[in-house]
Parts: structure tokens; C-alpha cells; sequence
């Protein structure tokens, strides 16, 4: 399992440095449970460029509220601390990798 | 070369890939954005027959696909973009450049619920506005909440959100409501749920933390207000998912793809459509799964057909 839980005791250090690809979920809801072995293959594709994590929002409702997180899946994308991008609705594999590699991509060139 | 290709795992899709997979044909089924279709998004089903004490959507739809892998139908995810149907064997090109050939095809990529189309709602999809009340609810616990709609699914969705926000609105263009008697009475004897009934929605309001109000015009008097509101969840039926086809294939008016009368055939040799991406009136999980069951047969009839020749 490459995919990372966080809580809100790690989820501050965790997006503090590089990029982290985070999936809001919940055991609930049907979408989630489709989103969740995307994100997880995903998490072993780029385990040496980008973190890849996930928030079960019934046990982690602080850090959703912080994010203003009002639908699920939510996936944001962190970059050395910052929110970069927040996407709504179940996502494809392609589709995230691409954020994720543009996202290192522009990284590389600042 | 895949003997069949299923588009959609609705009740339709499922159940013909339950079918084609029993006849061994080892059908390839394509899970999109919205897994499981719209039962994912419901609460209770009560109307499933074989379910004396009904049955959760989400839990209908997850035995609908184990009994699919029981007989060993493959699943992928996958989102679609585009079709050659000029020429059989078909050609599917799915996102991340992928290609996938098939001697048939079933679409039954289902319908999407529609938005209002009014300023303000597209941006705020995911901050306040929803569709999905089984998804969404959660997030609003505590808070004022509009349901915009006046049939069935608007009334079932009031009454579910109110377990969750202090108050639940139902705006409805019409002074008359489309839902069936009970379940108009459920929500009427709720009284968490309040009425803003011959109102149309004009605007959605939103601040920095997302939606804070809807703007509305009341169609007797015309006069404008703002009703306050903290999430907006838009139940106003369907739209078919047959953008992605770029007219390949025979539609009607609204986008919803045309049978031959009592078959599952498209206009297309090959292609056959079942469940709510086809032009059909009764839009039930039943009616919908009864349909995939005809896609598959028709499916089966047409690879003898093209094995003999």
C-alpha cells in the first residue's frame, strides 16, 4: 500500500514539502469506493515523484472543513504547502497523472 | 478482439454482462465516471422485485456486479473518448490513448442528472451546489439546505437530507408538484422541509466559502429575492450520456438513443442500447435491467449470425 492515511496530526508535515495528491472519501459513498484503487494504483505508479494520500472525511471532518470539502470525492493536489488544485467528482487514472506530472514538470524548471 | 464490449454498469449494463458472461462470451465491461449508475445515489429501493424488505441501491447494484465476475465478465475503468462504428470490428478509444476493438457493442452508459443551467451553478458544483444527496448530505449537518424539484426523486431527497440539516427547502418552478401522492405527503408531514412552491430559480449566490444564497423569481407576483441557503441540490431529472457518440449513431430530439421497436438494435449493425440511454418512458431499475437481458440475447443472436456467414 503506497497510499498514505493522513490525520490531522500529520496532514501539515505531510503537504509541507513536495507534492500530495489527496483523495477525500468516505466508506459510505459509492463513488469513493471506485476512486479509492484508482488513486492506490496511482500511489505505486509515482512513489518516487509524488505522495499520494487520503482523508476518510467521517474520522478526519476537521481538515475537510478547513478545505471547504462539500462533495465526495474531492482530490487536491498540494505543492510544498500550497493548494494547487481541488477537483470534484470521481476522476480517471490518465487524467490525475497528468495534473501530477505538470505539476512536477513546473517544479523542475523554477 | 473482444467478443462484446459493455459501456455502463447501471442495472442495464450489468445485467447484460450477467447474461453474456453465462453464455460465455466473456464480455469486457466499461465502469465510467458514475460507477453503478443512478441506484448508487439512491437511498432505499422498494419497488426491486425479489427484495420483500427492499433493498440499499448501492448494495443492489454491488450484487448486480458480483453476479457478473461470478461468471467471469472482466471490468475495467475507463472513460470513453471516442468510437469508430463505421466498420465492424469496432474501434473504442478510451482516455489515456488506449484502443480497444469488439465484434459488438452495448451502450448502456445510462443518464446524468441535469443541472439548472442558471448563473452561478456550474462554478459552485462541489462547494454547496449537488446533485447527490446521498453523497452530499453529510456535509451540510446543521445547515439550511434547497432541494430544487417537484417529483419523486426532489421529494425522497428533502426527506433524507433532513437528517442531516436544519432545514430543507423544496423550490419548485410550478405551484403543483410531479411527485406521486405518497411521497409528496412524506415530505409534507416532515417538518423540517418547507415549501417555495411557483418560484423559479434564477441565480445561485455564492461567497467566499461557497453558496450562500438562491436567487429566485416568484412567477405570480415577479418579484425577485435571495433565499438564504448554505447547499443547493438540483433534482430536476435526467439528461442521456450520449454526447460522447458525436452522432454516430440515430438519436431522438433530447439526445436519447433510438431502438428498433422491441429489440435493443441500434441503428448501427452490432450496436445495441439498453436501460435510460434509450429512448424509453418508464426509466425503472426493472425496466432497465429487463432491457439489458434483451441487449444481451440480441447480442448472442447477432455473433451466431456473423460466426454461420
Amino acid at each position: 500500500m503506497d497510499t498514505l492515511t493522513l490525520t490531522k496530526d500529520t496532514f501539515r508535515g505531510q503537504i509541507e514539502n513536495g507534492i500530495t495528491l489527496v483523495d477525500f472519501y468516505a466508506t459510505w459513498c459509492g463513488p469513493c469506493q471506485r476512486q479509492l484503487p484508482i488513486v492506490e494504483e496511482l500511489a505505486s505508479e509515482m512513489k518516487h515523484s509524488a505522495f499520494v494520500a487520503k482523508i476518510n472525511v467521517d474520522e478526519e471532518s476537521e481538515i475537510a472543513t478547513t478545505y471547504g470539502v462539500k462533495s465526495i470525492p474531492t482530490l487536491m493536489i498540494f505543492k510544498d504547502g500550497y493548494l494547487l488544485e481541488t477537483m470534484i467528482g470521481l476522476q480517471s487514472k490518465s487524467f490525475l497523472r497528468e495534473k501530477l506530472n505538470l505539476y512536477l514538470s513546473i517544479g523542475d524548471t523554477c | 478482439m473482444e467478443n462484446a464490449i459493455v459501456i455502463g454498469t447501471g442495472p442495464a449494463g450489468l445485467t447484460a454482462a450477467i447474461y453474456l458472461a453465462r453464455a460465455n462470451l466473456e464480455p469486457l465491461v466499461i465502469e465510467g465516471p458514475e460507477p453503478g449508475g443512478q441506484l448508487t445515489t439512491t437511498t432505499e429501493v422498494e419497488n426491486f422485485p425479489g427484495f420483500p424488505d427492499g433493498i440499499m441501491g448501492p448494495e443492489l447494484m454491488e450484487n448486480m456486479r458480483k453476479q457478473a465476475e461470478r461468471f467471469s465478465a472482466k471490468f475495467r475503468t475507463g472513460w470513453v473518448n471516442s468510437f469508430d462504428l463505421s466498420k465492424r470490428p469496432f474501434n473504442l478509444f478510451l482516455e489515456g490513448g488506449e484502443e480497444l476493438v469488439t465484434k459488438t457493442l452495448i451502450l448502456s452508459t445510462g443518464a446524468s442528472a441535469k443541472y439548472l443551467g442558471i448563473p452561478g451553478e456550474k462554478e459552485n458544483v462541489g462547494r454547496g451546489v449537488s446533485t447527490c444527496a446521498t453523497c452530499d448530505g453529510f456535509f451540510f449537518r446543521g445547515k439550511k439546505i434547497i432541494v430544487v424539484g417537484g417529483g419523486d426523486s426532489a421529494m425522497e431527497e428533502a426527506h433524507f437530507l433532513t437528517k442531516f440539516a436544519s432545514e430543507v427547502r423544496i423550490v419548485n418552478r410550478r405551484e403543483e408538484l410531479r411527485a406521486s401522492k405518497i411521497m409528496q405527503d412524506r415530505a409534507r408531514q416532515n417538518n423540517k422541509i418547507t415549501w417555495s412552491l411557483n418560484k423559479t430559480p434564477l441565480e445561485v449566490v455564492a461567497g467566499n466559502s461557497g453558496v450562500a444564497g438562491l436567487k429566485v423569481r416568484n412567477n405570480s407576483t415577479g418579484k425577485e429575492e435571495i433565499i438564504d441557503t448554505d447547499g443547493i441540490f438540483v433534482t430536476i431529472g435526467h439528461t442521456p450520456n450520449t454526447k460522447f457518440l458525436n452522432g454516430q449513431l440515430e438519436t431522438d430530439e433530447v439526445g436519447y438513443l433510438k431502438v428498433k421497436p422491441g429489440t435493443s438494435e441500434t441503428n448501427i449493425l452490432g450496436v445495441f442500447a439498453c436501460g435510460d440511454v434509450k429512448n424509453n418512458k418508464y426509466r425503472q431499475a426493472i425496466t432497465a435491467a429487463g432491457s439489458g437481458a434483451m441487449a444481451a440475447i440480441d447480442v448472442e443472436k447477432f455473433l451466431e449470425q456473423i460466426e454461420n456467414h
